[in-house]
């Protein structure tokens, strides 16, 4: 559906977006991940036709948009603060892409009403939008985004405005409507568990640049690489000698999975990342001596921050039943299945 | 200046900052003080209008319109019948509106270029461009006389004249109005969320569209409001009407003068004074709604983050031509202006500003001293001006009921008024003790404060009413007595804007020409006066020093402007 | 009651105003005691210096001097505060306002010391003596030598040489409107063709190709070309604009001229106004201005006529200019009765 080849974006001099080739299949939903500044609004914006592009191309549908204004284009697009127009009421919103396309008044009422069910406020034309609380301003702004039957819809952190509970619905909610309506969705967000909810594939960028792409399974398990691993928030990554299945760290010799991990098999100088599920504590005397230095509450489980007798400091990660306090001494041992040999 | 109620809406902070609405509730996060207290603050502007501005002006309306202690309102339509004061009538109204219409086609682009395009010389572009407006009519009418009049540079040219002319007239007046309408529509334009038309163009809205459909209703209260304050500035043309029109043109304030001035017929002036206040007090009631609408709320972000640098050959071509029109239109006159004052007879040099420091007849003093009597009575006025427009401010910086509204608007009536009504009103009306202020010096800044007043209410409305409650409770739960908070909180937000005001007042004072010319003693006369009286009189070294004052006064206001867009640019928010 | 609570309202508010107000020019007025006089006059008011020092020193009072804008409207403004006046004596209402003046009393009877040595046909208050004559002066049609040597034309003398088709294009006159001297030009007309002709001789010069500008500096120092740079050698102005343009450059024979048959007479007065402060002060005043020294300081610094007979008038005056002999003027009655009108007729004629 959406392809892009080698595509830079520039503000002045400086790139946003550089040389970044992207596919998006038809009803897939691709999340682009990134930290603020990675370029992620850019390539939107670029697709959407609101920014020019430097270089490569943009291809939606097989057909090159080179040239083409932003209105005519066939996407639809979430602002990150909605951009409801505040001078019109739910359903001028709602309706304002159909009116530009130029649909019959019943047609277009229709519609509108329709779309307002789907995202669960029926009968919400008339409300001003000033009056309507985040998480209606976004049912709102997605209703609207909708309404002209994009080709691709993009949405620029759809949720990042709202708080947990009220986003984690949303998310469920949004998925199994794009499953329902079949719609291809390109979405950017700085926010993982967002990413991974809501999408089919997803693309983590870094400097203009795509460092990794999968699902999110892939991307979760498999980070490509020590920017990627960190910015998933994983803290034990350091650079250690790998020999074969075995690998030499600051905390001693850990053991490497033997398959599956992109890494595997290589050897020498290398980042690596134990996932704090892959630390093991045990009592004082066995393994690595460390002391607990603090605990967060994470649930069912919870995440000790632990200084090693040697190395940086590490995280691990036990169920909340007999984890050890604050100040205790420990035993650390690594689960080698859990020990990724992230690329350079 | 910005006039036209930038009241309205504060900016939300940063460019990517969430806004989920636009407060207008204000009870929210404001105590609403007694009413008591809303009315102390409101007896000293209210005072000051009562003495200074209602009782002379009532005073000389009586003084026509009353016989044997009853109104002779029959007056009325005897004057309104008169086929000579309709044609008056009829061509105030018309040259307004047709003043106002090319004063929007003009500007408005220049208002779009200035709120969404990074380019060279931008800030001091615009702080040129508002130098026109605090200029004394005078001032402008000379300079348009030596551009377009006989023997002026267009003349020189090709043979074209344009005195006379009602050409003239329009002209003029979009010079001294173009900043009326850049700052007050470029000012909301350059906060409008550009993502606001992108939102539409994504939904398949074409650029026009796109800006007809967002863009133009969020701008249109702000465009209408401008419009109106340039109506109503035009409405009351007076110097440059004067100075340009020749004998065959004349508004309704040319007409207030010959009656007053010429004929002494003081019933016709009364009437005629009447009619304007209605209409001005009409202008003025649709500009406040037009104001409250809109407070409605809109999608507001920092100026800084809307504007890039230009793409493509068309919007360059489009800023060449703004700035093209900001050239020929504003700066050519005053370069005429300030080439005359240099082109003394034996060649460019200094003769004419030389000669300013002897007295030769024309003046009781050396006309250089000019300067220094209006440094002082501008500086006084503004003292006057923004300590009452300050107050009046405070007083209604709580959005409330319609007694708070109308007063809001009848700070703005002196703008309006006839100048000539105003000084005769003075004459007559402040002639006993304790207020046998006639020949005192204290009259000018008085009337000048009259004019400056409503350019500081409207600077510090918007400041006083974005100072958020919340702040000065941060600081009472930091341990601040509330006039610790005061001073801690609102006063290092607000005296940007006092700082702002008074430079307003002071470059307003500087230039009031209609009052002052009346009550000014004449061996003290102001910048303005001075000026006026020069081209009153016949020579080229009269004519040259004319010139020169002018130039001196257009560079004390280009000056403080100047300054001001410095003041202004690290405001947080906007007014 | 309502002037009582304004009053007091304004009261308090000027305490602190009025307080600072004092510091110059406010001695004038009721407040003022009596050893100062205040002349209240027009902008074109003037006098030398060491002429006023004589009269302090001799009468004892310090003369402030209160100069309002033009004639016009420093009478209208006399006339506005006539209760409570700005000073003690008024100078400068001449025969076209005076009736204005009178009508609405502004001033108190005073007849003046010296009173004899002034022609009776300037006396136009003679029974009352509420105003005195001061000066006088003479507005007519001035002509470029030059231009009509030139063309070996002879200058028009006379209203209807104005209107002859020899003369075609050649006058710039001032709107009656808003000049005085094209206001004196108008009644200098309706004196000669009376007030049912003035009409259709402004038609014909309409026809011949008048053009009318607002002010006389634009007239004569734009327009005219024996003055400035204009092309219009025909102009109306004063009968003393010839010497006062040749003053300085003092050529053998005058570079302008006047047509004796078109011009109108002006004489300014001065009165004594009513509820004056100091009215002894004000007497000794008005004797002053038509005394010797005065009114033979005045030519030079107003480029007016002295009214004391036997006044020696300056060289200049002698050599470049002219004297009137048989002007035109109006009753200022009749110049009250149908200014207005008239202007307003003459506007619609000439203007529109």
């Amino acid at each position: 559906m959406l392809v892009l080849d080698d595509v830079t974006v520039r503000y002045g001099d400086r790139p946003a977006v550089d040389g970044i080739s992207l596919d998006v299949a038809d009803h897939e939903v691709v999340s682009v991940l990134g930290p603020s500044g990675s370029g992620k609004s850019t390539l939107l914006r670029a697709v959407a036709g609101l920014q020019p592009v430097a270089g490569g191309r943009v291809l939606l549908g097989g057909r090159d948009l080179a040239g083409v204004p932003a209105h005519r284009r066939g996407v639809g697009l979430m602002f990150q603060d909605q951009q409801l127009f505040p001078h019109r009421d739910v359903g001028g919103n709602v309706s304002f892409g159909l009116r530009m396309h130029g649909a019959p008044r019943a047609a277009a009422r229709e519609r509108v009403a329709e779309l307002l069910a789907l995202v669960g406020l029926p009968g919400a034309e008339r409300r001003s939008v000033g009056a309507l609380s985040g998480g209606e301003q976004q049912r709102v702004a997605l209703a609207r985004a909708l309404a002209p039957s994009p080709q691709l819809l993009m949405l620029d952190e759809p949720l990042g405005q709202l708080d947990r509970s009220l986003r984690e619905r949303l998310v469920v909610e949004l998925r199994q409507l794009f499953g329902r309506l079949g719609t291809t969705v390109l979405a950017v967000t700085h926010d993982q568990g967002e990413a991974f909810a809501l999408a089919d594939r997803v693309v983590v960028m870094r400097d203009g640049h795509v460092a990794q792409s999968g699902t999110p399974v892939e991307v979760w398990e498999r980070p490509a690489d020590e920017f990627v691993a960190r910015f998933l928030g994983f803290a034990n990554v350091v650079r250690a000698t790998v020999r074969g299945a075995e690998a030499e760290t600051p905390w001693g010799r850990v053991g490497v999975a033997a398959s599956g991990a992109p890494g595997a098999g290589a050897s020498g100088e290398r980042s690596l990342l134990i996932r704090p599920a892959g630390v093991r504590v045990g009592p004082a005397g066995s393994g690595l001596e460390c002391t607990v230095e603090g605990r967060t509450f994470r649930g069912e489980q919870v995440l000790l921050a632990l200084r090693p007798e040697r190395g940086p400091s590490l995280e691990a990660s036990v169920a909340l039943r007999g984890a050890p306090q604050a100040g205790d001494r420990v035993g650390v041992g690594f689960e080698a299945s859990e020990v990724v040999v992230l690329g350079e | 200046m910005d006039l036209a109620g930038r009241e309205v809406t504060r900016a939300a902070g940063g460019g990517k900052a969430p806004r989920a609405r636009t407060d207008t509730g204000a009870g929210r996060r404001r105590r609403i003080p007694g009413a008591a207290g809303r009315l102390a603050l409101m007896a000293v502007p209210a005072a000051f209008f009562a003495v200074f501005f209602a009782y002379p002006v009532g005073a000389i309306v009586a003084r026509g319109l009353r016989e044997g202690g009853t109104w002779q309102l029959g007056r009325i339509p005897d004057v309104l019948g008169d086929p000579d004061i309709l044609g008056v009538l009829w061509f105030t109204l018309w040259q307004a509106a047709a003043s106002t219409g090319l004063t929007l086609v003009l500007a408005l682009p220049a208002a779009y270029v200035f709120a969404r395009f990074d380019f060279p010389g931008k800030q001091l572009l615009r702080a040129l461009v508002t130098v026109p407006f605090v200029m004394p009519t005078v001032v402008v009418g000379s300079a348009f006389l030596a551009l377009v009049g006989r023997g002026g540079v267009l003349d020189g040219w090709w043979g074209v004249r344009l005195d006379t002319s009602v050409w003239a007239i329009l002209l003029a007046h979009v010079f001294f109005n173009f900043a009326v309408v850049v700052r007050t529509v470029g000012g909301l334009w350059a906060q409008l969320d550009p993502r606001q038309e992108e939102a539409a163009r994504v939904l398949g809205a074409g650029r026009l569209a796109a800006w007809r459909h967002v863009t133009l209703p969020a701008l249109g209260p702000a465009v209408a409001a401008a419009a109106l304050m340039v109506f109503l500035f035009t409405f009351t043309s007076f110097g440059v009407v004067q100075i340009l029109g020749g004998p065959s043109y004349s508004t309704l304030e040319v007409e207030i003068y010959r009656q007053t001035a010429d004929f002494l017929d003081l019933p016709t002036a009364a009437v005629l004074s009447l009619i304007q206040l209605a209409a001005v007090a009409a202008v003025l009631a649709v500009h406040a709604w037009t104001v409250r609408r809109r407070e409605r709320a809109l999608s507001l972000v920092a100026p800084e983050t809307t504007a890039r640098r230009p793409r493509g050959a068309g919007e360059r071509a489009l800023i060449g031509g703004v700035v093209a029109v900001a050239a020929v239109l504003l700066l050519a006159p005053l370069a005429v202006l300030a080439e005359r004052s240099f082109a003394a007879p034996g060649g460019h040099g200094l003769a004419f500003y030389r000669a300013l420091q002897d007295s030769d007849g024309t003046f009781a003093v050396p006309p250089l001293e000019a300067v220094g009597n209006s440094l002082a009575y501008a500086a006084v006025a503004t003292v006057i001006a923004v300590v009452v427009g300050g107050l009046a401010a405070a007083a209604v910086t709580r959005r409330a009921g319609p007694l708070v509204r109308g007063f809001d608007a009848l700070l703005m009536l002196p703008l309006g008024t006839s100048a000539v009504t105003v000084g005769f009103g003075f004459l007559i009306a402040l002639d006993t003790p304790p207020l046998d202020l006639r020949s005192s010096w204290i009259l000018v800044p008085l009337a000048q404060a009259l004019v400056g007043v409503p350019f500081v209410v409207r600077t510090m409305l918007p400041v006083l009413r974005a100072v958020d409650d919340r702040l000065r409770e941060a600081a009472a739960v930091l341990g601040a007595s509330p006039l610790r908070a005061w001073r801690e909180v609102d006063l290092p937000l607000v005296w940007r804007a006092v700082l702002v005001a008074a430079g307003f007042a002071f470059a307003v004072s500087l230039g009031e020409f209609g009052a002052t010319v009346f009550i000014a003693g004449p061996d003290r006369p102001t910048l303005p006066v001075a000026v006026a009286r020069l081209l009153g009189r016949a020579g080229e070294t009269n004519y040259g020093q004319a010139m020169a004052l002018s130039t001196i006064l257009m560079a004390v206001c280009a000056a403080s402007l100047l300054l001001l867009e410095r003041v202004r640019k690290n405001q947080a928010g906007e007014f | 009651m309502k002037r009582i609570v304004t009053t007091a309202l304004a009261a308090s508010l000027a305490v602190g105003l009025a307080a600072c107000g004092s510091d110059s020019g406010d001695g004038s007025g009721s407040g003022s005691g009596d050893k100062s006089v205040t002349l209240v006059t027009h902008d074109s008011f003037a006098v030398s210096d060491d002429v006023l020092e004589a009269f302090e020193k001799q009468s004892g009072y310090k003369v402030d001097i209160l100069k309002g804008k033009d004639a016009g409207s420093a009478v209208n403004q006399a006339v506005l505060s006539k209760d409570n006046p700005q000073g003690d004596v008024f100078f400068g209402i001449d025969n076209t306002l005076l009736s204005r003046g009178l009508d609405n009393g502004i001033f108190t009877p005073y007849e003046a010391k010296g009173l004899d040595r002034i022609p009776r046909e300037l006396q136009l208050d003679a029974g009352e003596h509420r105003v005195t004559p001061v000066d006088y002066g003479d507005v007519c049609v001035n002509y470029d030598r030059a231009y009509f040597e030139e063309k070996d034309l002879d200058p028009p003398q006379t209203f209807d040489d104005l209107a002859d088709p020899r003369y075609q294009d050649l006058l710039v006159t001032e709107n009656a409107a808003t000049s005085s001297p094209g206001l004196a030009f108008l009644l200098a007309t309706a004196d000669a063709y009376g007030e049912d002709g003035w009409e259709d001789y402004w038609s014909e010069l309409r026809d011949n190709g008048v053009e009318v500008v607002d002010g006389w500096e634009q007239a004569y120092y734009e327009r005219f070309s024996g003055a400035g740079k204009g092309d219009k050698p025909l102009v109306v102005s004063y009968a003393s604009s010839p010497p006062v343009l040749d003053m300085e450059s003092r050529p053998k024979e005058a570079t302008t001229g006047v047509a004796t048959g078109t011009c109108f007479r002006q004489i300014e007065f001065a009165g004594l106004l009513a509820n004056a402060g100091n009215t002894e002060g004000g007497k000794a005043l008005i004797d002053f201005l038509i005394g010797e020294k005065f009114q033979q300081d005045m030519p030079l610094n107003m480029f007016v006529h002295p009214v004391r007979e036997n006044t020696e008038l300056p060289e200049v005056f002698t050599r470049y200019g002219e004297e009137i002999a048989d002007p035109h003027t109006l009753d200022p009655a009749v110049v009250d009765d149908n200014r207005e009108q008239w202007i307003k007729t003459w506007t619609s004629l000439v203007v529109k």
